[in-house]
């Protein structure tokens, strides 16, 4: 299948989930814990995905000036920086990373 | 003070009433959720440019921001496929990372009432902004100015943004000179920083970190965020259990 055909069927997914939300009984949202296992899965793949940008390369490990962006992300944030200036920041420290010759 | 009367108190007090209906229009919630959208749109520039960086053309990428319109499962779709995984690996990430979608959802249904030939429209436009701004309001009229406040907001300048993004970053060339990978890390670790409150969250976070350093080199690109994703629904499960059952002793 094309890029195409997963992009309009992630997509079609997301709209369902948002949908099903709506439609489903209100007394599935009180019965199981789901709004608890949502947030649990939310973290865990924010986590998962920052570790594969900061350090995934294909199928290996690498150390790089993304590490450096992730360093610099984390201290803006830690300064309570608004979201676009954590972007930028980022995007600053592994480029500057990369002019002082590193990886 | 009678109608119509010439006295100045009663121009005063009209020239007051017009004031207070030109504010109205501009509610607390209807301010709050337009400042969201203006802050929320710009970063679709780095999205737009990102996703093209990661080999998405300029129509897939606004398809994504105009069709699938949820940040967070948007950055993860084109994470995978910029990190070379399949589309499938790439659908199944941000199709999982959607599912808080459907609670925001079930708690907007509860909270708006919305009439049933405007579901799909509350659909489309339920996101972590539209959501929070709704359910800040106490006022139910209120929450439903700042849901569509901040749901059409955002869905316009996040398009809008979205389109210069990945104009500008098809003109840019090598991504790595601009830092723009860099630039993704830094998305990823904005999204996750404000939900890392209390201790399960800081946990699952730790988990699910680990878990995609051991399966990188293990595991096709791509589905290390799946069973990360898998790992961390499983330790969930379990300390759920272990307290169900403290509880019951």
């Amino acid at each position: 299948m094309t890029l195409w055909t997963w992009v309009l069927l992630a997509a079609a997914s997301a709209f369902l989930i948002k949908l099903a939300g709506y439609l489903l009984p209100q007394s599935f949202l009180d019965s199981p814990p789901v709004t608890d296992l949502a947030a649990t899965l939310t973290v865990g793949l924010l986590a998962s995905l920052t570790v594969l940008n900061a350090a995934g390369s294909g199928q290996t490990l690498t150390a790089d000036s993304r590490l450096l962006a992730l360093l610099a992300a984390a201290v803006a944030l830690r300064l309570h920086a608004p979201y676009i200036v954590v972007v930028v920041v980022g995007a600053l420290a592994a480029a500057g990373g990369r002019l002082v010759g590193l990886p | 003070m009678c109608r119509g009367s010439p006295d100045p108190l009663v121009t005063v007090a009209g020239v007051s009433q017009w004031r207070g209906r030109a504010r109205s229009v501009m509610t607390p919630a209807i301010r709050m959720g337009l400042s969201i959208a203006i802050a929320t749109g710009v970063y679709g520039i780095s999205f737009g440019a990102l996703a093209t960086v990661a080999g998405l053309d300029v129509w897939q990428t606004c398809a994504l921001s105009a069709l699938m319109f949820t940040g967070g499962s948007q950055f993860a779709f084109i994470g995978v496929v910029g990190g070379g995984g399949t589309g499938a690996a790439a659908w199944a990430a941000a199709t999982l990372l959607g599912v808080r979608n459907g609670v925001y959802g079930m708690q907007l249904k509860a909270l708006l009432r919305p009439r049933k030939p405007l579901i799909p429209a509350y659909a489309h436009l339920t996101i972590d902004e539209s959501a929070a701004t709704a359910s800040a309001q106490a006022d139910p009229a209120e929450r439903r100015r700042g849901f569509w406040a901040a749901g059409l907001g955002v869905f316009v300048c996040w398009n809008v943004f979205t389109l210069v993004g990945a104009l500008a970053g098809n003109a840019l060339g090598d991504p790595r000179r601009w830092g723009l990978d860099g630039a993704a890390v830094a998305a990823f670790l904005g999204l996750l920083w404000p939900r890392l409150k209390g201790r399960d969250a800081i946990a699952g976070a730790v988990v699910a970190a680990f878990v995609t350093i051991v399966a990188i080199p293990l595991l096709p690109p791509g589905i290390p965020v799946l069973v990360a994703a898998a790992v961390t629904a499983g330790v969930w499960w379990w300390r759920r259990r272990r307290r169900q059952g403290e509880a019951a002793a």
